[in-house]
């Protein structure tokens, strides 16, 4: 056996999810992925390619017309241009680009930095490359940002790169230019590539997203798909785009182990490129919608709260209410049927948040909102 | 704002007040005062998308192309007009092509919808001809489809 995976404990958590799957009638504001259904135009394109008989495997490297549609789309909202030829690859998902990125640029006990809360694949993928993760915990206080003196007195000479991921997950803050030229001057300075996991971007609501490869482009692996904006998740498509050298690199743990991404899958991502005004022009308003009405119901409710930048998620803190997460998450969903999930999941030190994800129905949503209002004021008595 | 309460409403109509105001971040009187005010400049209107046919109560509707002469100084404004005032007209558009009026009619038969065309519509003054297709079925009406909603298959919990 891999002697690596004994590092990976299975999560903590794990038992809460499986009672999940036994309570009846949840609402659930645990999912990580859009209530939206994939727009029509994309699901009839994937019909048809299936019909005229596009099922083989495509280049390594993907689709060559997808990778064109993915340089003209950076291109058009950031103004960044990669070449679709040498720094464009198409992967089964973000999680794949992930994988070969950091199987990529590490090295057998290299340092990389991880903040945290985050998606719970980053440190067991390092760990899998033969890295070291070394965890930056981010606060509340500062809006879930990185603390960049910190970061400083992280970096050691085997650190080798950071990881970062706006809007987050769970906390769906976003960075701001100023801070992200920061960022990418630190990493000029110690030499570092930064590993930017982007796959919330078109899913903000303050202000404009913007690239960290803006600043450094050179060293920067932009990671990115379609599963959030496009709410296709079950077609696993992502992409990759980073230097020539990097990208060449990553397409020989590509070649040899998935050979290609889904081919239908990624003709039918040719077509939500084509579609994106249309189709976000259609949810971008419903979420923000229904950001603001949670955020709002939050705060009333008396959680310490951040106004989320993007994404579709929330991360509020339950202080003063004598439980964590975990008993909070259990209790909700054995009296209540709404299943959050234990800001623990995200990094250790978060057992006092919760992670509500509001991809749902506005009507969902105000019922689950009612049942953790119930919940919370039960609590209170409680402690009383 | 007008425009971001509208679209809300659009796609959630049966929000209240309070929710809405909670969207916004306006205090509920403003937001009453604004629908109040979109309603009377005829912008938000409310109605109910109902499809009878599954309940069993069968209605007949009929699409109707008709054929008018313009009038000088209101062109075709003058007889739409005249159409769109009989409770049986459900729309009525001004269209391109070879006739110049499309008209949607609700009757409860066959045989009420024949006579409302050839004694009310056909007979207006300005009306020249008109060609009536009977609807068979419905799948689409104002952007809501008539098939059974596609379900939720997500897990509970995902990352």
């Amino acid at each position: 056996m891999n002697e690596k995976l004994s590092y990976i404990k299975p999560s903590g958590i794990r038992r809460f999810f499986d009672i999940i799957e036994r309570v009846k009638d949840v609402i659930s504001l645990g999912v990580g992925e859009p209530d939206f259904q994939v727009d029509w135009v994309i699901r009839e394109e994937a019909i048809y390619c299936i019909e005229k008989g596009y099922t083989n495997y495509t280049s390594n490297q993907g689709l060559i017309e997808l990778r064109e549609e993915i340089s003209k789309n950076i291109k058009k909202n950031y103004n960044i241009y990669y070449d679709p030829e040498t720094e464009i690859m198409i992967t089964c998902g973000v999680s794949q680009a992930l994988d070969i990125a950091l199987r990529t640029i590490l090295n057998y006990g290299d340092e990389i930095i991880i903040p945290e809360p985050c998606y719970v694949a980053y440190k067991p993928l390092a760990i899998l490359a033969y890295a070291n993760p070394v965890v930056i915990k981010t606060h509340e206080e500062n809006n879930f940002k990185i603390d960049l003196d910190h970061l400083r007195k992280l970096i050691t000479p085997r650190t080798k790169a950071i990881i970062i991921n706006y809007p987050n997950n769970p906390t769906g803050k976003s960075y701001s230019k100023n801070e992200l030229k920061e960022l990418a001057e630190i990493a000029e300075e110690y030499d570092l590539y930064i590993i930017s996991d982007e796959i919330y971007d078109k899913l903000t609501y303050n202000g404009k997203h913007i690239p960290v490869a803006k600043f450094i482009k050179d060293r920067v692996v932009y990671l990115n798909g379609f599963s959030k904006s496009f709410a296709m998740t079950g077609f696993r498509i992502g992409y990759v785009c980073c230097n020539e050298k990097i990208l060449k690199n990553m397409l020989k743990i590509h070649q040899y182990s998935m050979l290609c991404a889904p081919t239908i899958s990624q003709y039918a991502a040719i077509e939500a490129l084509r579609n994106e005004e249309k189709i976000l022009g259609r949810i971008l308003p419903e979420y923000k919608a229904r950001r603001n009405y949670v955020y709002k119901r939050l705060i009333e409710m008396g959680f310490k709260t951040i106004l989320p930048d993007g994404a579709f998620y929330i991360f509020p803190k339950i202080e003063n209410l004598n439980v964590d997460a975990e008993k909070f998450s259990e209790e909700l969903l054995f009296k209540k049927h709404v299943a959050v999930v234990p800001g623990n999941a995200f990094g250790d030190d978060y057992i006092k948040y919760i992670r509500i994800s509001y991809a749902n129905n506005m009507e969902k949503l105000k019922i689950a909102m009612d049942k953790i209002e119930e919940y919370v004021k039960e609590l209170s008595v409680l402690k009383i | 704002m007008e425009n971001e309460l509208l679209q809300i409403l659009e796609s959630n109509p049966n929000l209240n007040i309070k929710d809405i105001s909670k969207i916004l971040n306006r205090n509920e009187d403003e937001v009453r005062e604004i629908i109040k005010e979109l309603e009377k400049r005829n912008i938000l209107k409310r109605r109910y998308i109902i499809n009878w046919e599954k309940i069993g109560r069968d209605r007949v509707y009929a699409l109707i192309k008709v054929k008018v002469s313009p009038e000088r100084g209101r062109g075709y404004d003058k007889v739409a007009e005249r159409i769109a005032r009989f409770n049986e007209v459900r729309a009525v558009y001004l269209i391109s092509g070879e006739y110049d009026l499309e008209v949607i009619v609700e009757g409860n038969n066959l045989k009420e919808i024949a006579s409302f065309v050839s004694n009310k519509l056909a007979t207006l003054e300005g009306v020249r001809s008109t060609v009536t297709h009977f609807i068979l079925k419905k799948y689409k009406e104002n952007g809501e489809i008539f098939f059974e909603e596609e379900k939720d298959y997500r897990l509970k919990i995902s990352f």
